[in-house]
């Protein structure tokens, strides 16, 4: 358990020092939410009208992308420094670890991540009422996204520029989230809150792909490091 | 404790590194592993702490401790994060390891790297990135020691460094050292690849 916190105040240190952080993933969301509007005839009658019914699946495209992207170097860099054969060496099992490893992610990355996705909601048209809720899905949707993108990023974790492959690995883990994150949004811009099937269906996503992707992570892992 | 490897064989991209060794550590003991570049240095040292399946025969531990737990593997990559100041490590060892972090400013100062323990690790030259790396055998106490290469960057007061924390650590302990040059102190049995 302490090595486990320990590795957890490590990697949230690494993620608010300088270098990394949630600058950079939460740039490229906002980034590929703002070119929408501008990619769209602005001549069209219809020009918000259009905006809003692409919104919510523009957001959650657009934050599925920001984690393939934050994904790729979670695991790379211990392999390349010696880190990970330094936790191979720890009381703590590896699945525990990587388990740290991800929800610090989570906490130094997928939560700033999730608070832009209210201001990008209002911006694609969704009822101000609505956006605080949407950054709440995306949130949740955040934690399933990396748990389970950790396979992948295990999996390619050896192999440089890996974000491609970590993408064709875990989009099909990537779908429920999407689908039923996207699906809750719609629902809470309609009016209807979060206390939908969908909303619970993401967060129950959510917390097996964060229970089961560490043990597959570490598995993965251990392979790497033969 | 004992360490004992029967007939070892080690394979590295489907190519024999190394076969047919037999050896034996007690604690107390320093082997001294060596070779030319390329006999399978880093491989056995690698196999030892579990990470290179044999290709034949078997490494085996006895007495009552977990090997996994029970060592400290000094690799060519020293485990440093350039973006956390070098007492940060020290702690994160501490806790990985399972040891008591109060002890951290003391290896640092051990290792001489107390003056600068709150910059980051990016300033840091490949000598004093070493120096840190040794930081963790000092901060958390292990009884099996498997270093390869340790005096790689280290200059001749790190090397004296080295010596004396390897003399010190034999009294109880194992060191399984891989290098080109003398540890410094002598070994029980010295391995040739």
């Amino acid at each position: 358990m302490i090595a486990v916190l320990a590795l957890f105040r490590r990697d949230l240190a690494i993620a608010w020092g300088a270098g990394a952080g949630p600058a950079a993933p939460i740039g490229f969301f906002l980034g590929t939410v703002a070119l929408v509007p501008l990619t769209m005839d602005a001549q069209r009658a219809s020009l918000l009208e259009s905006l809003r019914n692409v919104g919510i699946p523009v957001i959650w495209i657009a934050a599925a992308l920001a984690a393939f992207m934050i994904l790729e170097r979670l695991f790379q860099a211990d392999l390349e420094e010696g880190g990970l054969e330094q936790m191979l060496l720890s009381p703590a099992p590896l699945e525990a670890l990587v388990l740290a490893k991800a929800l610090a992610l989570w906490i130094a990355v997928g939560l700033p991540l999730a608070a832009a996705a209210a201001p990008a909601a209002i911006m694609l048209q969704i009822p101000a009422a609505s956006a605080p809720l949407v950054s709440i899905a995306v949130a949740v949707g955040m934690l399933a996204f990396i748990g389970a993108g950790l396979v992948g990023a295990a999996a390619a974790a050896g192999i440089k520029r890996a974000g491609v492959l970590i993408a064709l690995v875990s989009a099909p883990f990537f779908a429920p989230p999407a689908l039923f994150g996207a699906a809750a949004c719609e629902a809470a811009a309609q009016g209807l809150g979060l206390g939908t099937p969908a909303f619970q269906l993401l967060c129950g996503i959510a917390v097996l792909a964060a229970a089961l992707g560490p043990i597959a992570a570490a598995a993965a892992l251990r392979l790497q490091a033969e | 404790m004992k360490l004992i490897v029967e007939n070892l064989a080690l394979e590295r991209g489907g190519r024999r590194v190394l076969a047919g060794l037999s050896f034996e550590a007690r604690a107390g003991e320093f082997i001294d592993v060596r070779g030319r570049n390329g006999a399978g240095k880093t491989s056995l040292l690698r196999a030892l702490a579990g990470w290179l399946r044999p290709a034949e025969g078997r490494i085996r531990f006895e007495g009552e401790f977990e090997p996994a737990t029970s060592m400290h593997v000094l690799g060519h990559r020293d485990g440093v994060k350039s973006g956390i100041s070098l007492i940060a490590h020290v702690r994160y060892w501490a806790g990985l390891f399972g040891a008591d972090p109060a002890g951290s400013e003391a290896a640092l100062e051990r290792v001489g790297l107390a003056r600068i323990a709150k910059l980051p690790a990016r300033v840091l030259s490949a000598g004093q990135s070493r120096r840190l790396a040794l930081s963790r055998l000092i901060v958390a106490p292990r009884p099996i020691w498997l270093l390869d290469e340790p005096l790689a960057s280290l200059d001749e007061a790190g090397r004296t460094m080295v010596a004396e924390l390897a003399a010190e650590h034999l009294k109880s302990g194992i060191v399984v050292a891989a290098g080109h040059d003398p540890l410094g102190v002598p070994p029980a049995s010295v391995v040739t690849l």
